[in-house]
């Protein structure tokens, strides 16, 4: 995909596990590795909110990390994009009658994007990133 | 030094947690630190609680089965044989052998994949990036093969209760071949760039040692025991699935380096090992597998139906890539048990933690943090409070210190 004018540096993600099974963890990092490489376009996992463009959450949110869910989330620079990555984020999935709950994430935080599967595959998180892509894009362009 | 009494320089407090964005459990640790070095070490787990006991004793256990899958997204199939194991026992279901063999197949893939995991993630704490993408890109091997025999790459969702919902078809076996010679192959290549490296060898090597009687007194159990020289492994002590039929011995670091010395490095030794004796392992499995059915009752309906007759209590146990897991399951006559007990391996390993980590240095939090194979790949934030003062050291800066450390060792 071409970069516009408006959104013209590397991508750079953060990865935050509000209580996931790490089957989401592991195709996460599966995705950055040489298979499928994806920091040739500068997409790459850092290890602070405060300089990511992307906020990859997985997880059902259980009650002890909604309040760091929320503190990461507010830490991220404007203009940015929550991807919700796998199925308990997105609805509670197999946890959804959990008494440890406070989730799913669009209840903690806004959600731009959900990747969908249990866990979503590499091509699908990757999918997602660059959806998120385009909607910086169009934030960054209506910011300027 | 300050005269006032109050700022009191050393012992200090290195909290760290417990957000880790990039790791399977958050947990929070406390450090008692003298300068770099640790004093006292404190963890509190907790933070990924999701009350899966508490689901499955409300759902019934053909559901549960694929609850299991998802108590950890790495033992994809540890749980569930374990737990399957239980069930069959308290309503005596014969497993047919063909399934044991299946069980067996895709439990040793499981480890393979599980431990390359863990080699590159240990290679990426000692800031030893190339070796990360090096052994993630031949997992990619592993998890393809896991994905043309279960059809998934994570939660592979194969076992079932009384056998496995999908067979080996002919023309899967020499896609199996073909990786279990990929990985023969690879054998010296892992072997040579991990233990003969002097980076890994100076960074690993009498760090967070945990001798023989820690091990034992802290009931550790797998990789972690094993390299500490404890000769266990739920596969040899009580053989399941095709096990009993097999040549099995635990691997100990001391048939590979001569010596046990129970530190970091012993633990590579071990798990890099285990991913040879799994492909020994398959070959052996693949020689003697037999034909016939895979599943004791394909009929689901007729199957819930034996659930409500059930009664009475069993232990599964299998020993998962991370050491042994034990699930306990009591049935009273209803569709769901009236008591499931999970007890997962990283749990008797966490405890191990404290005598690895007291004395060393802070740079080696990670590589030792690491070691037990909880996969805690990385550290989000740190707070340091100094002095009175408080700085936040990120996961990256810590992560620094690490490799800094690798840099000053080489240079």
């Amino acid at each position: 995909m071409k970069l516009t004018k408006s959104f013209n540096r590397s991508l750079w993600a953060f990865h935050f596990n509000s209580g996931s099974c790490n089957g989401c963890e592991i195709e996460i990092v599966a995705a950055i590795t040489p298979r499928y490489d994806p920091e040739r376009f500068g997409i790459k996992l850092v290890g602070s909110p405060k300089h990511a463009d992307i906020l990859l959450v997985t997880g059902p949110v259980v009650k002890k990390m909604r309040d760091r869910l929320e503190r990461v989330y507010q830490q991220m620079p404007d203009p940015k994009v929550v991807m919700c990555v796998g199925a308990c984020g997105t609805s509670g999935g197999p946890f959804y009658d959990s008494y440890n709950l406070d989730g799913p994430v669009d209840d903690v935080i806004p959600v731009d994007v959900y990747v969908q599967g249990c866990p979503p595959r590499p091509e699908a998180i990757i999918h997602g990133v660059v959806v998120a892509q385009q909607k910086l894009e169009r934030l960054e362009g209506e910011k300027a | 030094m300050s005269d006032d009494p109050q700022k009191k320089m050393t012992p200090y407090t290195v909290p760290i947690g417990p957000t880790h964005p990039a790791l399977k459990e958050p947990v929070m640790f406390t450090f008692q630190m003298n300068g770099e070095q640790i004093l006292k070490a404190d963890f509190a787990p907790g933070q990924t609680h999701r009350g899966i006991e508490w689901m499955g004793m409300r759902r019934n256990p053909v559901q549960i089965v694929h609850l299991t899958d998802r108590i950890c997204g790495i033992c994809g199939v540890s749980h569930s044989l374990a737990f399957a194991r239980a069930m069959e026992q308290i309503m005596e279901i014969e497993v047919p052998e063909r399934a044991d063999y299946v069980r067996t197949i895709i439990a040793e893939f499981e480890r393979i994949q599980s431990h390359l995991l863990w080699a590159g993630v240990a290679a990426h704490e000692l800031g030893f990036d190339t070796l990360l993408h090096l052994t993630w890109r031949v997992r990619e091997q592993a998890m393809d093969t896991i994905e043309l025999l279960t059809g998934n790459r994570v939660n592979y969702g194969i076992i079932q209760v009384g056998g496995v919902r999908r067979d080996f078809t002919p023309d899967q076996f020499p896609a199996i071949e073909e990786t279990l010679q990929y990985y023969s192959d690879l054998k010296s290549k892992l072997l040579k760039i991990f233990l003969e490296d002097k980076t890994i060898q100076m960074r690993c090597r009498d760090c967070g040692v945990l001798s023989y009687d820690d091990a034992l007194k802290l009931c550790t159990v797998g990789p972690t025991a094993r390299a500490s020289g404890l000769n266990m492994d739920v596969r040899v002590d009580y053989p399941f699935a095709a096990y009993g039929d097999l040549a099995i011995e635990p691997i100990l670091p001391d048939a590979y380096m001569g010596e046990t010395r129970g530190d970091v490095f012993d633990r590579i030794v071990v798990r890099l090992l285990e991913v040879d004796q799994s492909v020994d392992i398959i070959r052996q499995c693949l020689d003697r597998m037999p034909a016939g059915e895979v599943i004791a009752e394909p009929k689901l309906a007729k199957l819930l139906n034996q659930f409500k007759k059930a009664h009475g209590e069993a232990l599964g146990r299998h020993e998962a890539p991370r050491g042994e897991v034990l699930h306990y399951v009591r049935m009273d006559g209803k569709e769901h048990p009236t008591s499931w007990k999970v007890k997962a391996s990283s749990y008797s390993n966490l405890m191990s933690w404290i005598p690895m980590l007291e004395g060393e240095q802070i740079a080696d939090i990670p590589i030792i943090v690491a070691s037990i194979d909880p996969c805690l790949s990385c550290t989000d934030r740190v707070a340091v409070v100094r002095s009175g003062e408080r700085g936040i050291m990120t996961k990256e800066e810590l992560h620094r210190l690490s490799v800094e450390k690798t840099r000053r060792l080489s240079a």
